[in-house]
C-alpha cells in the first residue's frame, strides 16, 4: 500500500498518545456498568439484580396485560380522482427562496409533500439539488410559521387588514422592499401596483449582495444582470474568493456543469484545471487543482496581478510566493483559450477587473455567457443605502416587505430598525415572527412555496413554474395577492398567474404540458454570445491600488453551505445538525482561524484541541465596535491572518425553537461585521480578536469515527495517472492479487508465475472473493446492487446527506448528542486533509461519501446474536429493527464506523409514552405538524436499535414491483437511491451489477476499471460499494509527500 | 368448532386472557390429532416396512390422478366468452339477474330489446342512443333517474351474447340460511372423525391400564401364592417417577402457554368489532356479487386495497333504497340482534350527504359536498414495522382476496381471518410459487430458468426469489 495518509484533524498530527486515547475510548461517557472482574465482589449486589429481576417481570407483566387499542381507519368523504392512498404523486415546481432557485419534483403522498427531487428536464439545474432545496420540505412544517394575518400582534382578519392597509398606503411615499424577484408575473404585478400607487417605489435587497458584480457589468457590458458560466467548457477555471460549488451564486447549476469537466477516464484522459484564490477554506478551494490562500482585501490585488499577468505578461509581485506561482501559472492555461474567471468580491473596481481579464482572454461569448444571462441576484447595495437614509429621515410613509429581513441581515440591524420605528405604515409578508417581523405592525404571512402557485425566469426565456404540493395550511396568502387585493384588480394571483401563462403558452394545452414539466425552455443548445467590454479597467485598477489594507486581522464574513443566508434555514434542524463540509461542527456557528493563529490564541494543540469538545472562546471586536464572543475552531487551509464567521446564526428566540440563540446556544450574528464602502457592502473587515478564558462546547463529528491510520482514499495527480493509470490497480493488486493465484486454485497446475508488479482486474476480484475466505461463496441470482462513488467530481456540499435524511426518516439527535456521537446521520462525507497545516496553502483536501458498504463479506452479520442484520440474496446488509436488541456489536464490528444506534428516542415511536428525548431545540420535530413529513414507507426507528443505510430499500422494492406490475424486467436507472438523485454533481452511480448493460456494471469492469477502488478491500469485507479515484490536476499530490506531508515528514 | 369466530368477549377489545391460551393449547392438540388421523406423522416417524412403501405410493399416484381428472372434468371444452366472468367483471356492480338494483334487473332482459343489435347498441353505448334520441333508450334513462349506464365499447357481440346467455340460465342460489348447515360440510365431518379417533384411543388405553392393572393384580396373586415377597406397592401419587414426570410435564407445558402467549400478543385473529355501519360482505360481494376491486380499487395499485370513500357506495345506492333480501338473508350481528337493512342505507345517506328526498347531495356554498368520512374499526393491523403490499401480492403474485381475508363473501360482520402472524406469512412465502414464466420480470434468473428447462424443477417459489428475506417486508 502506499504510503499516503490523510488526516482528519489536528490531533492526528500530533500528540498520537491522547489521539489513540481517545481512538481507543470508544465511549466519550463513563458506562454505566461496574466492570469489576470479581462476580462475587461487584458493587451491584445480589439484592439489585432481584429488584431489577422482579421490576422487569412485573413490567412485561403490565405490559402484556394491556388492552390493544382500538384503531379507526377513516376513507376519504369523497375521494380526490388523483390520488390513491399509498402511491405517491408527482408534481413539477420550482424552489424559489430570493433569488436561489432550482426546478423541482414534489412528491406527495396523500396530500403532503414528502420529498423534494430536481427536476431533470431543466437544461439549467439539471435535475440536482443542493442541501437546502432538499430540507425545504422541511420549512413547509416548521412549526414557527405565522398562522394568521397579525395588526399589531393581534389575530385580525384579511377583510379587516387589507382595509387597515388600504387606508395607510394611501398617498403615502412608499417602499415595496422584496429580495431579487426571479418571478415573471409577480414582476407584472408589482408593475401594475406601482401603476396604481405612483408613490411606490420598488427597492430591492439581497442580504448576500452581488451588488458590485451587478454594477460592474452595468459599467463594462451595460447590462445590470449576471452572466450564466458555463463550468462544463472551461478548459481552465480562475476562481478568486468565489465558492461557486457551494455557496456562490447558483452552486447547483454551476456543480453540474463542473463535474463534467471533472468526469475522467483513463481511456478519455482530459481534465479542467482549477485555481483558487480564497481567504478561508470553502469546499470550492478543497475541488480546486492549485490553491493559495490570500487576505480578503487582497483579492483586488490578485485580480490586478492576473490581469498584468493575462494582459501584459507581468510578472506578479503578490503578499506570498505561493500566489506568484498561482498567478503565473493560471495567467498562462487562461491564454490557452477556454478559460473562465469568477470572483466573489462584493466589490465593483474588482469585478471590473475580472471582466476585463475574462474579455482579454476571449471568455465572453464561450464560458461567460452574456446573451442567456442570468437573473439570480438584482439587488444594489446603494438603494437599500439611501433606502435606510430615507426612512431615518422620515420620508417614508409606508414600506412593504417580502422576503427580507434586514432588521436581522442588514449590516446594521439596528439602525434599520430604529429606522423602521419612523414609518407609520410597516407591512412584512414574513412567513414567522423573524427580526423585522417583530418591528411591523402589519403581519400578512406569505404561503410556503410548496403550497404556492408561482414561476421563475433564472435566465431570460427560460421559465419555470411552481405549483403547490399541498392547500395552504394555515391562514396565509401569497403576497401577490395583498399587492391586487390593495390595487383592486378584482381577482386573486393564482387566476391572474394562470391567464398569464395560459396567454403566453398560447394554448391550455400548452399551459398543461408546461405544468406537467415544470419548465418551459427553448429547444436546442442556450444561446451563448459576447458583448462588447466597454469597461474602464485602468480606473478600476487604480482604485484598487488605492485602497490601502491596514496589517492585522481581518474577518471575512461567508455563508455555510447549509444554513446559507440565514433566513428559515436557521431554523431547519436537518441543516444545523448537517456538518458543515470542511469543519464539520454543527448546531453553532464559530470563529474560523488558522492553526497559527490558534496557536497564539492558545487555542490549538495546547489545551484545547480539535477532540476536546470545549473550545477556548476569543472575543472578536469589529472597528465598528461590536463585540462577539464565540468558540475557535481550527480550520487548515485558512490565511494565517484571516478569521472567518458564518451568518444565519444568533437568532431571535421568535424566530423558531431550534434557531433560538442566546449566551449558551445558537452562535451570534456576525452581519454586523460587514460594512458599506460607499459603493457595496463589503462582506469583510478588519477586526481585534482576543482569547478569553471561557470555553464552549462544539460538536464537531469527524473525529467520532476512526480509521486508526489505515488508507481510505487513493489520490493521484493527472501526470501520474496519464504515465500510469494501472498505479492503483497494481497497489491493489498486491493487496488481494496472490489469492487470486493461490497454487491450490485449479488443481495440478504449478501455481503461475509472475514478472513485475500484479495488477488487478476484474477476474483478480472475483479470486479474491472466492479464496479470500474459508467460507463458501455466496451466488446472487437475479439482482446484485452495486453503488460506486467518484471522489474527483464529489464536492462535499452535502446534499446527498439531507436527501438521505428526508427519504428514510433519519432523526436529529440535538448538539448534546451530537457531542457524544449519537449522531444519526446514514451517510457522511468524511474530510480528509493532507499538507502542512502551518502553511494554508499546502493543504489538499479531500472528501469521502461514507455510508453502510454492504459488505457481502461483513462484519456486521457474524456478530449479531439475534441475526437482526443479514445478508439478502441481491447483496444487501439487510437491517431487520424489530428484532435487534441492541447489543451494538455490529456497530464496534463495523470497520468503516457507518451503523447508528438510537441512544434516545428521538421521535417518539417508542411503545412507552413518556420516553420521548427533548432538548429544546430540535423537539419541533416530534410535533404533529412536522412529523407530517416523514416517509410513510419508512419504519420510524425507537430507541434500542440499531440502524444505518439501506439503499434506500424502500425505493428498490417499489421500482422492482412497478417492473413485476408491468411483466418486464427492471430498467437501469429506473431506481436511484435519494443520495444519487440529489446530487448535483452525478457522483453517485448506483444499479444492479448482475446486468452487463447496467452503468454500474460497465464503470466497474470496463470504462472507469481504472480508477476503482474499494475501501479496506484487504480486509475482505467485500464491499458493495466502490469508489474512484481523486485525480487532481496539479504537479504533486501532497499526502505522502515525505517533504510537505507533516503526516509522513513528522509521524511515519 | 374451535374457530369460534363469534366470540362476544373479543368484540369491544382484545384483551388477552388465560382462557385464550388454554383454548390455543386445545387448538394445538387438535391440530396434532388431526395430523395423525390424517396419517402423515406415521409416515415420517414410523418405520414403513420397504415392501410395503410401494404401495402407498401407487394410492398416492391414483388418489392425485384422481383429483387431476376431477379438476380437468370442471375446465370447459372450448375457449367460448365466460358469461359468468364477464358479467362479474362489468355488470355486477349495478346489475343483479333477478333483482333491480341500479339499473334493472337482466334476466330475460334481451326479450324487452326492440332488436338485437338495438341491444348491442345500447351495451356498448347507451348514451349515444339517447343522445340519438331513440324513444325506448329515453324511456328507460328517465325510468332510472336519468342514471346513464357506464359504456362497453370494447365487449364483442360474442360476448354480449355470453353475458345475456348466462344471467338468463341463471338460478338463485340455495338461501344462505337454509345453505348454513351444508356449507362447511367438509370441515365439521373431519372434526367428528378426529373426537371419534380420540374417544376410541382413550378406550384403547383404559384397557391397556386395566389390562396391566389385572396382570399385576394376577402376578402379584400368583407371587402371594408361591409365597414370593410381592413388592411393597407405592401408591401413585407418591412414585418419585410419577412425580418427577408430572413436574416436567407441567414446567413444560406451562412454558409452552406462557410462550405462546407472549408470541400471540398484540395478534387478534377473529377479532371482530362493532362497525359504525353495519355493512355486510354477504349481501354486497356474496349475494349481489359485487367484485371485490370495485370498491377495493386500491388492492392492484398500492399498498393500501383502500376503504371506499361513500360516494363510491352512492354509486349503486343512489337507486337501492331499500334492503329488501330481509326474507331471504335477515341481518343479525353475531350477538344475534337483527339489523334494518333499509335504516342502514339511510344512515349511509347520513354519511354521504345525500338527500333522500330531493335526490341530490347537501352542498355548501361553493357547492362541496357535506359529505362525513365514516371511521371504520380496523380490524387488520400489521405493526408499523411491517410493509405489506397488496399490489404485489393481489396484481403480481395473483392472490386470491380469500386466501387472507377468508370467506368474506360469506361474512355478514367482517372478522380477521388469518392470523397475520410472521410464521404465517413466512410459511405462505415458503409453499407459494411465484408468477415464473408468465412475469418476464423473472427472466433475469437465468439459473432458475435453466433448471425449468431441464426438468430439475418445477416452479421457483417466493422463498427462492428472496421470499424470506427481512428487508422484504421491514424497512
Amino acid at each position: 500500500m502506499s504510503q499516503k495518509q490523510y488526516w482528519s484533524d489536528l490531533q492526528d498530527l500530533s500528540n498520537i498518545a491522547t489521539k489513540s486515547e481517545v481512538a481507543d475510548n470508544e465511549f466519550k461517557e463513563e458506562l454505566p456498568f461496574d466492570l469489576s472482574d470479581s462476580v462475587f465482589g461487584a458493587n451491584t449486589p445480589r439484592r439489585d439484580f432481584l429488584k431489577f429481576l422482579g421490576f422487569s417481570t412485573l413490567a412485561a407483566t403490565i405490559v402484556s396485560s394491556c388492552e390493544m387499542p382500538v384503531r379507526k381507519v377513516i376513507p376519504y368523504a369523497i375521494k380526490p380522482e388523483d390520488i390513491t392512498p399509498g402511491v405517491p404523486n408527482y408534481y413539477a415546481s420550482t424552489f424559489v427562496d430570493g433569488g436561489d432557485y432550482c426546478p423541482i419534483v414534489i412528491k406527495t403522498r396523500e396530500g403532503r409533500p414528502i420529498k423534494v427531487e430536481g427536476n431533470e428536464l431543466s437544461s439549467v439545474t439539471k435535475g440536482g439539488t443542493s442541501a437546502r432545496v432538499q430540507a425545504s420540505v422541511l420549512n413547509l412544517y416548521d412549526k414557527a410559521r405565522l398562522r394568521h394575518p397579525m395588526a399589531d400582534g393581534k389575530e385580525v382578519t384579511f377583510e379587516a387588514i387589507d382595509r387597515m392597509v388600504k387606508e395607510g398606503l394611501a398617498g403615502k411615499q412608499g417602499y415595496l422592499l422584496t429580495a431579487s424577484v426571479l418571478s415573471p408575473s409577480t414582476k407584472e404585478v408589482i408593475n401594475q401596483f406601482i401603476a396604481k400607487f405612483p408613490t411606490v417605489k420598488h427597492v430591492v435587497y439581497d442580504a448576500i449582495s452581488y451588488s458590485g458584480m451587478l454594477q460592474a457589468n452595468e459599467a463594462c457590458y451595460g447590462k445590470k444582470t449576471l452572466p450564466t458560466y458555463h463550468f462544463d467548457k472551461a478548459n481552465t477555471i480562475v476562481s478568486l474568493g468565489a465558492d461557486f460549488l457551494g455557496t456562490w451564486l447558483s452552486p447547483v447549476e454551476f456543480s453540474k456543469g463542473y463535474a463534467s469537466g471533472r468526469k475522467i477516464s483513463a481511456k478519455n484522459i482530459k481534465l479542467s484545471k482549477h485555481y483558487q484564490v480564497e481567504s478561508i477554506h470553502t469546499i470550492t478551494g478543497a475541488a480546486a487543482d492549485e490553491r493559495a490562500t490570500c487576505r480578503p482585501s487582497e483579492i483586488g490585488a490578485v485580480a490586478v496581478a492576473l490581469y498584468n499577468a493575462v494582459a501584459n505578461g507581468t510578472n506578479p509581485t503578490l503578499a506570498s510566493a505561493n500566489l506568484n506561482k498561482l498567478v503565473t501559472a493560471a495567467a498562462a492555461d487562461l491564454k490557452k483559450g477556454n478559460g473562465m474567471v469568477v470572483c466573489g468580491s462584493n466589490d465593483l473596481s474588482v469585478q471590473t477587473v475580472i471582466n476585463a481579464i475574462n474579455d482579454k482572454i476571449g471568455a465572453n461569448g464561450v464560458t461567460v455567457n452574456w446573451v442567456t444571462t442570468s437573473n439570480y441576484r438584482q439587488g444594489i447595495d446603494k438603494d437599500m443605502a439611501d433606502l435606510v437614509a430615507a426612512m431615518e429621515a422620515g420620508q417614508v410613509g409606508a414600506i412593504m416587505m417580502q422576503g427580507v429581513n434586514p432588521a436581522y441581515d442588514y449590516l446594521d440591524g439596528k439602525k434599520f430598525a430604529a429606522a423602521l420605528a419612523k414609518v407609520p405604515v410597516t407591512v412584512t409578508f414574513a412567513e414567522r415572527m423573524d427580526e423585522t417581523a417583530q418591528k411591523c405592525k402589519y403581519i400578512i404571512p406569505d404561503h410556503n412555496y410548496l403550497e404556492s402557485w408561482g414561476d421563475a425566469e433564472p435566465k431570460p426565456n427560460y421559465f419555470s413554474l411552481m405549483q403547490p404540493g399541498i392547500s395552504p395550511m394555515f391562514k396565509t396568502r401569497p403576497y401577490q395577492d395583498s399587492l391586487m387585493m390593495w390595487m383592486d384588480a378584482g381577482q386573486t394571483y393564482g387566476e391572474y398567474w394562470k391567464l398569464y401563462w395560459t396567454t403566453r403558452t398560447g394554448s391550455q394545452a400548452n399551459f398543461d404540458k408546461a405544468l406537467q414539466d415544470g419548465v418551459i425552455e427553448p429547444a436546442g443548445e442556450m444561446p451563448n454570445g459576447a458583448v462588447a467590454f466597454a469597461g474602464d479597467a485602468g480606473a478600476a485598477i487604480a482604485a484598487i491600488q488605492a485602497k490601502k489594507s491596514a496589517p492585522g486581522v481581518e474577518l471575512v464574513v461567508y455563508e455555510k453551505v447549509a444554513i446559507g443566508y440565514g433566513g428559515a434555514w436557521s431554523n431547519n434542524p436537518w441543516l444545523l445538525e448537517m456538518p458543515d463540509p470542511i469543519t464539520r461542527a454543527t448546531w453553532d456557528n464559530y470563529l474560523c482561524v488558522s492553526p497559527k493563529r490558534a496557536k497564539e490564541l492558545d487555542a490549538e494543540l495546547t489545551g484545547f484541541t480539535e477532540i476536546e469538545t470545549h473550545k477556548r472562546v476569543a472575543k472578536i471586536t469589529g472597528a465598528n465596535g461590536y463585540t462577539v464572543s464565540l468558540p475557535i475552531i481550527v480550520v487548515p487551509g485558512m490565511h494565517n491572518d484571516v478569521v472567518a464567521i458564518a451568518v444565519g446564526y444568533g437568532r431571535d428566540a421568535k424566530v423558531g425553537r431550534a434557531a433560538a440563540s442566546d449566551a449558551t446556544k445558537g452562535g451570534k450574528n456576525a452581519y454586523p461585521f460587514t460594512a458599506f464602502n460607499g459603493q457595496t457592502v463589503d462582506f469583510f473587515s478588519a477586526v481585534s480578536v482576543a482569547k478569553t478564558e471561557e470555553k464552549y462546547e462544539v460538536a464537531v463529528l469527524q473525529t467520532h469515527n476512526s480509521y486508526e491510520g489505515r488508507p481510505v482514499v487513493h489520490e493521484y495527480t493527472l501526470e501520474e495517472f496519464k504515465k500510469d493509470p494501472q498505479a492503483l490497480q497494481k497497489e491493489r493488486g498486491e493487496e488481494i492479487g496472490h489469492y487470486a493465484q493461490l497454487p491450490w486454485v485449479e488443481k495440478g497446475k504449478e501455481a503461475p508465475h509472475h514478472d513485475g508488479p500484479m495488477v488487478a482486474t476484474p477476474e483478480m476480484e472475483d479470486g479474491y472473493r472466492e479464496h479470500g475466505t474459508l467460507y463458501p461463496n455466496h451466488p446472487y441470482e437475479g439482482i446484485k446492487w452495486g453503488m460506486s462513488i467518484d471522489l474527483n467530481t464529489c464536492t462535499g456540499c452535502g446534499a446527498c446527506v439531507i436527501g438521505c435524511m428526508a427519504e428514510n426518516n433519519i432523526s436529529v439527535v440535538g448538539k448534546y448528542h451530537a457531542l457524544r456521537s449519537h449522531e444519526m446521520h446514514w451517510l457522511r462525507i468524511d474530510r480528509y486533509f493532507s499538507g502542512n497545516p502551518d502553511d494554508g496553502d499546502t493543504i489538499q483536501t479531500i472528501f469521502q461519501p461514507m455510508l453502510c458498504q454492504h459488505c457481502d463479506n461483513a462484519p456486521c452479520e457474524n456478530v449479531c446474536p439475534v441475526s437482526a442484520t443479514n445478508h439478502s440474496t441481491e447483496g444487501l446488509n439487510q437491517m431487520a429493527y424489530n428484532r435487534c436488541i441492541g447489543t451494538k456489536y455490529c456497530a464496534n464490528n463495523c470497520p468503516y464506523k457507518v451503523r447508528h444506534f438510537n441512544w434516545m428516542d428521538w421521535n417518539g415511536a417508542d411503545a412507552f409514552a413518556d420516553n420521548l428525548y427533548e432538548d429544546g431545540r430540535r423537539d419541533d420535530l416530534n410535533d404533529d405538524l412536522t412529523r407530517m413529513v416523514l416517509n410513510p414507507d419508512v419504519t420510524v426507528r425507537s430507541r434500542g436499535v440499531m440502524e444505518k443505510c439501506s439503499f434506500c430499500v424502500q425505493r428498490l422494492q417499489e421500482g422492482k414491483l412497478a417492473a413485476k406490475k408491468a411483466g418486464r424486467p427492471l430498467i437501469d436507472g429506473e431506481v436511484r437511491t435519494a443520495c444519487q438523485q440529489s446530487c448535483p454533481s452525478d457522483s453517485i452511480s448506483f444499479g444492479n451489477v448482475n446486468d452487463k448493460e447496467s452503468e454500474i456494471y460497465k464503470i466497474r469492469k470496463s470504462e472507469q476499471q481504472e480508477r476503482t477502488f474499494y475501501v479496506l478491500e484487504h480486509i475482505h469485507t467485500l464491499p458493495n460499494i466502490n469508489y474512484l479515484s481523486k485525480i487532481r490536476n496539479t504537479s504533486e499530490i501532497i499526502a505522502g509527500n515525505e517533504k510537505k506531508d507533516i503526516m509522513y515528514t513528522d509521524h511515519i | 368448532m374451535f374457530y369460534n369466530k363469534k366470540c362476544p368477549e373479543s368484540r369491544a377489545s382484545t384483551e388477552k386472557h388465560f382462557l385464550q391460551n388454554v383454548y390455543n393449547f386445545c387448538r394445538l392438540c387438535r391440530s396434532f390429532a388431526l395430523l395423525l388421523y390424517k396419517g402423515k406423522l406415521i409416515f415420517k416417524y414410523i418405520p414403513v416396512p420397504e415392501s410395503i412403501k410401494p404401495m402407498f405410493r401407487i394410492c398416492f399416484r391414483s388418489l392425485f390422478a384422481f383429483f387431476v381428472v376431477l379438476l380437468l372434468s370442471n375446465v370447459p371444452a372450448i375457449a367460448a366468452p365466460d358469461g359468468k366472468a364477464l358479467f362479474m367483471s362489468n355488470c355486477a356492480s349495478c346489475h343483479n339477474p333477478l333483482k333491480e338494483s341500479t339499473g334493472p334487473a337482466l334476466q330475460n332482459i334481451d326479450k324487452t330489446f326492440p332488436s338485437k343489435e338495438w341491444g348491442y347498441k345500447w351495451i356498448r353505448n347507451s348514451a349515444a342512443l339517447i343522445a340519438a334520441g331513440d324513444k325506448t333508450a329515453v324511456d328507460i334513462y328517465n325510468k332510472y333517474n336519468k342514471t346513464a349506464m357506464t359504456a362497453f365499447p370494447s365487449l364483442s357481440d360474442e360476448e354480449i351474447d355470453a353475458i345475456l346467455a348466462y344471467v338468463n340460465e341463471y338460478k338463485a342460489p340455495v338461501t344462505a340460511t337454509a345453505d348454513a348447515g351444508k356449507s362447511g360440510g367438509g370441515q365439521p365431518a373431519t372434526d367428528s372423525n378426529g373426537w371419534l379417533y380420540t374417544v376410541i384411543t382413550l378406550s384403547l388405553l383404559m384397557l391397556v391400564i386395566i389390562l396391566w392393572r389385572a396382570n399385576q393384580g394376577l402376578k402379584r396373586a400368583a407371587n402371594d401364592k408361591d409365597d414370593v415377597p410381592n413388592e411393597k406397592e407405592i401408591p401413585l401419587y407418591r412414585s418419585k417417577l410419577v412425580i418427577a414426570v408430572t413436574a416436567i410435564l407441567i414446567f413444560i407445558l406451562s412454558g409452552y402457554w406462557l410462550v405462546n402467549g407472549a408470541v400471540n400478543e398484540g395478534r387478534q385473529q377473529n377479532y371482530q368489532p362493532l362497525q359504525p355501519l353495519y355493512y355486510s360482505h354477504k349481501v354486497h360481494a356474496g349475494i349481489n356479487q359485487i367484485n371485490c376491486l370495485y370498491c377495493h380499487a386500491g388492492a392492484e395499485k398500492s399498498r393500501q386495497a383502500m376503504i371506499p370513500s361513500s360516494n363510491v357506495c352512492m354509486n349503486c345506492h343512489k337507486q337501492i333504497k331499500e334492503y329488501t333480501g330481509a326474507e331471504e338473508h335477515p341481518l343479525k350481528t353475531a350477538e344475534g340482534k337483527t339489523i334494518n337493512g333499509t335504516e342502514q342505507i339511510q344512515l349511509l345517506y347520513k354519511y354521504a350527504g345525500w338527500d333522500p328526498v330531493k335526490k341530490d347531495y347537501n352542498r355548501d356554498a361553493k357547492g362541496n359536498i357535506l359529505a362525513t368520512p365514516i371511521q371504520w374499526v380496523k380490524i387488520h393491523n400489521l405493526p408499523d414495522h411491517v410493509y405489506f403490499n397488496h399490489a404485489q401480492h393481489v396484481k403480481v403474485g395473483q392472490v386470491q382476496c380469500q386466501q387472507c381475508h377468508g370467506n368474506i363473501e360469506e361474512m355478514d360482520e367482517v372478522y380477521q381471518f388469518s392470523p397475520l402472524s410472521m410464521g404465517w406469512c413466512i410459511n405462505c412465502h415458503r409453499q407459494t410459487q411465484v408468477q415464473f414464466t408468465s412475469n418476464n420480470y423473472y427472466s433475469i434468473f437465468t439459473k432458475y430458468h435453466e433448471e425449468l428447462k431441464s426438468g430439475k424443477r418445477t416452479g421457483v417459489t417466493e422463498a427462492e426469489v428472496g421470499g424470506m428475506e427481512c428487508q422484504k417486508c421491514h424497512y
